[in-house]
């Protein structure tokens, strides 16, 4: 199992940090809320996150206005 | 020693302003949504948490050197219970009250992730409160306060500030806000 970035659509205002941090994986919609590009599923909430994005992602669940975000998965279970 | 603390203390509250002027201007764009020119919207929000943290810095400086300065005459219990103070008290204990508000501001400002968006928010929204009377504390307590430079700047910080207050308020305040409301980008 890879990490994944969950929003929690509940808080998310489309802020557009997430997208600016993480743009190979997240791309934004009209409204500015995000949009996962290598989603196959459709699904919107929780993101895939690669090893090498992991980083980047951590900076986006910090720095999210709207605490939004938080990373579920192996490698940050194990670290936390 | 005595004068270096009364001349440190008088421009270290002056930065800490012109600081808190530039965190709260940065933060209402940070809560736009937009970048600034090149810098990207993280980078405004970093710059607006530095600039915070480093005016509090200055106010920190600020404090402890009229603490050290016999003629400020400012007791401990000035620097968080307002209007008791010895000279000019009323000027002084906005200055205070200030401070109590910057204390609130920043420590949920750093424990945000614990404390959840809602209780950050509603402690975050004093900023406004805090702004105006720290300025006001400058300009009624500071020896240089009723300085024609000082009003000139003093004008000038309340015009910026209002001004991007004014455009918070706007229907076109948010990046977003055309296509929320209906219109396609």
């Amino acid at each position: 199992m890879s990490d994944t970035l969950h929003i929690d659509w509940t808080k998310c205002d489309g802020r557009g940090l997430c997208t600016e941090l993480l743009p190979a994986l997240l791309a934004r919609d009209d409204w500015g809320y995000p949009v996962s590009r290598r989603s196959r599923s459709g699904n919107r909430t929780d993101v895939p996150i690669g090893a090498d994005s992991l980083d980047a992602a951590a900076d986006a669940v910090r720095l999210c206005p709207r605490l939004a975000l938080s990373l579920v998965g192996e490698r940050t279970s194990r670290r936390a | 020693m005595d004068e270096a603390m009364w001349a440190f203390g008088r421009v270290s509250g002056f930065i800490s302003l012109a600081l808190f002027t530039a965190t709260v201007l940065l933060g209402i764009l940070t809560r736009s949504g937009r970048p600034l020119i090149a810098l990207p919207r993280f980078s405004v929000t970093l710059l607006h948490r530095n600039f915070a943290l480093l005016a509090s810095v200055f106010l920190g400086l600020h404090v402890g050197s009229l603490l050290l300065d016999s003629y400020a005459k400012l007791n401990p219990i000035d620097v968080l219970v307002p209007f008791l103070g010895s000279y000019r008290p009323f000027w002084q204990g906005l200055g205070t009250v200030a401070l109590d508000l910057v204390l609130a501001i920043v420590i949920t400002g750093l424990l945000r992730h614990r404390i959840g968006q809602r209780t950050f928010k509603a402690v975050h929204w004093l900023s406004y409160a805090m702004w105006p009377i720290a300025l006001a504390h400058a300009i009624g307590n500071g020896t240089d306060g009723t300085g024609k430079w000082f009003l000139i700047l003093a004008a000038a910080s309340v015009a910026a500030v209002g001004g991007a207050g004014a455009w918070r308020l706007s229907a076109t305040f948010l990046e977003t806000s055309k296509a929320r409301q209906g219109g396609m980008p």
